[in-house]
């Protein structure tokens, strides 16, 4: 039956480790605000991914592994359109040009590359396709999902502390002012950059992040490095709740032969409703 | 006359009312209100502000009570009112509504953490069409093996007097354990 959800309640690290324990054979499908993806399962095991429209045929994926040079991409993509990529796999080995396991291992990297991206997509929906298989042309690997999970719970809980750390992107931010500090000395990535032009008291994290086009984890990550810095200050909005701690009740200790007898009694009379 | 309460938790709308209604030997007595939240209002236009309860009469001397937890997180205050010397719990989920299983595991925990009774989890709905299947749903709710995760459909009642007796199972089986 559905194996269907949103990835707000569900994240894509839970998702593996569901059709890790399950042994699931299928394609997870999940459509993310700007792109899908799609990655197919072995028993279990990893076998296929597949990103948006980025290309991930074999002669793609073995030049972004620095297998192949661009002229023999080019070569490839114009000589042999109509190669499968199990074809393509063959001619390289007979030829002499890579082994088997460089052509696995670089489909491996490139694959998990795909899932490992997926770990910051928090907003989106998620299938599970029991019948959906990877198209028959690409080679597939079977690439246990341990590590990958492991991987994911970690960015899970970076991403839960960064949700503690900064608990609404509705917040703006503000320079704190330090005499003696200027920005033009600070030593701040391209990415970094890019959210610091957008710091204005009437911005918000979200707002800056969508115009700096990053996904919530990544501005969160860089907002928590200007936080820590001493650079900037969230502007909180008011109203905080307060929690209380309760007591736990006692519990009641009766004679075991009674409460047996007793819930053996229910028993009987719930057989007879 | 000695009474002894079972308490069925759950997320909000998700068959609290319906599970104790198909059992009950009374009208259950259930406190509803308009609900106000938009979100919530979108699921079902009334639900338990209050609590609820059903009873069954097993003999002279022994009545049991069902009691339902308003399942909105901000009427949980009454949780471990209700919790009090139960003898046991079900969490029902909704196999329909994945959103809400996170939710029923936070329930769960909550009331574990106010008595170490027995409880199972019902997964209600399983007649739709797009329910999840058990074992997916065991994973996603993070319940060990051990845990008894139960087809249920609240409105059924032969399904609902096996939710109940499994309980009693469970509970009779943790006496048996601790005479050992």
């Amino acid at each position: 039956m559905a194996l269907r959800g949103n990835l707000r309640d569900f994240t894509v690290t839970q998702l593996l480790n569901l059709i890790n324990l399950a042994h699931k054979t299928g394609t997870l499908v999940i459509e993310g605000p700007t792109e899908a993806a799609k990655v197919a399962f072995r028993d279990g095991k990893l076998a296929h991914a597949q990103i948006g429209q980025e290309d991930g045929r074999l002669a793609s994926v073995l030049h972004r592994s620095n297998r192949l040079t661009t002229g023999q991409l080019r070569a490839i993509q114009t000589r042999a359109v109509h190669v499968s990529d199990k074809e393509l796999g063959l001619l390289l080995i007979n030829a002499g040009y890579m082994s088997q396991d460089d052509i696995l291992n670089s489909l491996q990297s490139y694959f998990t590359d795909v899932v490992r991206r997926l770990f910051t997509w928090v907003e989106g929906s998620f299938r599970f396709e029991n019948d959906m298989t990877p198209p028959e042309d690409r080679i597939t690997v079977r690439l246990d999902l341990e590590n990958l999970i492991i991987e994911g719970a970690r960015q899970l809980r970076e991403w839960e502390q960064l949700q503690d750390e900064i608990p609404s992107l509705d917040m703006a931010l503000k320079f704190i002012e330090r005499p003696g500090t200027s920005m033009q000395k600070m030593n701040l990535s391209v990415e970094e950059w890019r959210v610091v032009s957008y710091i204005n008291p009437r911005n918000t994290i979200q707002q800056i992040a969508s115009a700096a086009k990053m996904s919530d984890l990544e501005i969160r990550r860089i907002v928590y490095g200007l936080l820590q810095a001493g650079l900037v200050e969230v502007v909180r909005p008011e109203g905080v709740s307060v929690s209380v701690d309760r007591a736990r009740p006692q519990v009641t200790v009766q004679n075991r032969e009674e409460q047996k007898s007793l819930v053996n009694r229910l028993i009987t009379r719930i057989r007879s409703i | 006359m000695q009474t002894v309460k079972m308490v069925v938790t759950g997320p909000f709308s998700a068959g609290k009312t319906e599970f104790i209604r198909s059992v009950s030997e009374i009208d259950v007595v259930s406190t509803e209100r308009k609900v106000s939240a938009d979100g919530e209002r979108a699921v079902k236009n009334a639900t338990t502000v209050a609590m609820d309860f059903g009873r069954i009469t097993v003999d002279e001397d022994l009545v049991l009570y069902l009691f339902g937890t308003p399942g909105q997180k901000r009427f949980d205050f009454m949780w471990e009112i209700l919790s009090e010397g139960m003898l046991g719990f079900i969490v029902m989920v909704d196999s329909t509504r994945p959103e809400t299983f996170r939710e029923a595991r936070s329930i769960l925990e909550t009331f574990r953490a106010y008595a170490p009774t027995p409880y199972v989890v019902a997964a209600n709905k399983q007649d739709m069409a797009d329910a999840w299947d058990i074992d997916d749903m065991r994973h996603a709710l993070r319940l060990d093996g051990k845990v008894k995760l139960l087809p249920c459909v609240a409105s059924d009642k032969a399904t609902v007097k096996n939710v109940l007796l499994e309980l009693l199972y469970s509970i009779l089986a943790e006496m048996d354990g601790g005479d050992k």
